[in-house]
């Protein structure tokens, strides 16, 4: 089983055909469940504190939009602790989205940079496509074994 | 209860959503989030004019676009994003511009940081919630009975006493002690009036320091500086209907309030350093070793070009001004500097973030200094406003709008 992160990061489309596959899917959603079913809700809606923004300082410098870091405090750990990747690209808001475009193109370099194995897809547009996607999907996660 | 949408763009990732929430509380408001659907989202170059990269941008402008075409959904807007995110701030603009141009709905626009908190908000949130609660209050246009309004700045606290429109006693002193200077700014415009305080019907009070004088002389009212300063700015320079600017540059922060009919409609407080405030101008007067009050008709016969002064920073601000002293520069020179180089850092940092329409009026203790408003005339292209008695605009705004409250 290999740790296999996603991009989009919120994607449950990608997500639930890499745990289909037996690996571990990272995706911002679990981390989002780690944070609002703590104990102690002090930031609602998502329990992201002012503390996150100083974590995403790891992952991008200080001039770089608290929001960005915010989002890097949660990403940033499931792209270190990844062992492969899958990327979508074009993959439309329906697909999952982290909302900042900033935040996307980080996310993109530092899994590419990272030197893992990644699959890079175009997002399918008509059926023959999408089953395409899938069979890609399955050999590259296949392969992880 | 006030609804205020919020259309914005990091706030949950910043950390800051609960501080939002917390301030819209403090002033008995609610934050509310319009609902959009993903055709509206779809449809945002259609209906807005242009999508961008941004996903939750894209939803802030579609939010906007539904409460233009609904205006029940929300009485004001606040529109938010990260600091330093240059598609966020062309956006927020461009959001603000657009409800502005769309509908008569007061807009406040704000970038923030990790930082950000309540208190940060407070004002900016209470000025919203004032325009839209008490609209009949700011529509008033003459003063009647016997008023006072108190002013407690950051760097000077104000004091006026008014009479059927007109100001009869006026005080002002350095804020110190913050009742002491209150009661020291009260005592000396009652003096001047010639009035004793037993016969004062109401007095209102603003500025920093409200809460704690207000309750102290059992004020009236209770009000922040940014309703108060165009009330009063626009009243004493008799714009009081159609469209006007209001530029406060304060010893602290500085404000720019786009005004329609006297009531506020858009704004922007802040500044990111005291380099583009008052204190720069205190501090270049200081250095060049003459009093406040001579800085503003010493830069008048100075020429800005002649001295390479940003204030962005207060520090590097100081820097190029003791450089440029000690290179040998014009004392006239560096003044006009430093004027220019404040009025730059407002048209820089504010005045592109509300409507800019005539008359602009320049108000507050610094619109003495003569050289700023030749400043920001240069920089604006326009003629600038400055009333008589334009530093006590608070006091005299804050005397106005309490009269409001004496016919019941």
């Amino acid at each position: 089983m290999s740790k296999v992160i996603v991009y989009p990061p919120t994607s449950m489309i990608l997500s639930d055909l890499v745990e289909r596959m037996g690996h571990k899917a990272l995706v911002v959603p679990e981390r989002v469940r780690e944070l609002v079913t703590a104990n102690d809700v002090q930031s609602p809606p998502l329990n992201v504190t002012p503390e996150e923004p100083k974590k995403g300082l790891r992952y991008a410098a200080v001039d770089v939009p608290s929001g960005v870091r915010g989002r890097m405090a949660l990403i940033g750990p499931l792209i270190e602790e990844a062992e492969a990747a899958i990327i979508v690209e074009d993959p439309g808001w329906l697909t999952g989205c982290a909302g900042c475009s900033r935040t996307n193109e980080l996310v993109r370099l530092l899994i590419r940079t990272k030197g893992i194995p990644v699959l890079d897809l175009n997002y399918p547009t008509d059926d023959a496509q999408a089953k395409v996607f899938v069979q890609k999907i399955r050999a590259f996660l296949e392969g992880l074994k | 209860m006030i609804r205020i949408a919020q259309l914005s763009c990091g706030s949950e990732y910043s950390g800051i959503q609960k501080e939002i929430e917390r301030a819209a509380e403090t002033v008995g408001a609610k934050i509310v989030y319009p609902e959009v659907s993903l055709e509206d989202i779809l449809n945002v170059e259609k209906n807005f004019g242009v999508k961008v990269a941004s996903g939750d941008l894209n939803l802030a402008m579609a939010r906007a676009v539904r409460i233009v075409e609904n205006p029940d959904l929300a009485d004001a807007v606040i529109v938010m994003t990260c600091f330093r995110c240059a598609e966020a701030a062309i956006i927020r603009s461009e959001i603000r511009k657009f409800i502005h141009e769309h509908s008569r709905i007061p807009v406040l626009s704000y970038s923030f940081t990790e930082r950000t908190t309540a208190e940060t908000l407070l004002t900016r949130m209470e000025a919203l919630v004032t325009t839209v609660k008490y609209r009949g209050l700011l529509a008033r246009e003459r003063q009647k009975g016997l008023t006072a309004g108190i002013d407690s700045g950051s760097t000077t606290t104000k004091s006026v006493i008014m009479r059927d429109n007109e100001v009869i006693g006026t005080g002002w002193v350095p804020t110190t002690e913050v009742l002491k200077s209150a009661e020291d700014a009260f005592d000396a415009a009652i003096k001047m009036a010639g009035i004793k305080k037993e016969e004062i019907q109401a007095v209102g009070v603003t500025g920093y320091g409200r809460f704690l004088v207000g309750k102290h002389i059992n004020a009236r009212l209770i009000q922040e500086e940014i309703t108060v300063n165009s009330k009063g700015a626009v009243f004493l320079s008799d714009a009081q209907r159609g469209p006007a600017t209001v530029i406060d540059i304060g010893g602290m922060d500085n404000k720019a309030i786009s005004v329609q009919d006297g009531i506020p409609g858009g704004f922007t407080m802040g500044g990111i350093c005291a380099g583009a405030s008052g204190r720069f101008l205190e501090l270049t007067a200081r250095r060049l070793g003459v009093d406040i009050t001579q800085l503003g008709k010493l830069a008048l016969k100075g020429d800005f070009r002649n001295v390479a002064m940003n204030s962005y920073c207060i520090v590097f601000g100081t820097q190029s001004l003791v450089n440029s002293l000690s290179m040998g520069c014009k004392p006239e020179d560096v003044a006009m500097a430093a004027c220019h180089s404040v009025a730059e850092q407002v048209y820089e940092q504010q005045l592109q973030e509300v409507e800019v329409k005539e008359p602009v009026i320049m108000v507050g203790g610094t619109s003495l200094i003569e050289g700023l408003p030749r400043a920001m005339e240069e920089l604006l292209h326009v003629k600038v406003l400055v009333p008589k008695n334009a530093q006590y605009i608070g006091a005299v705004g804050a005397a106005l709008l309490v009269s409001g409250l004496l016919e019941g």
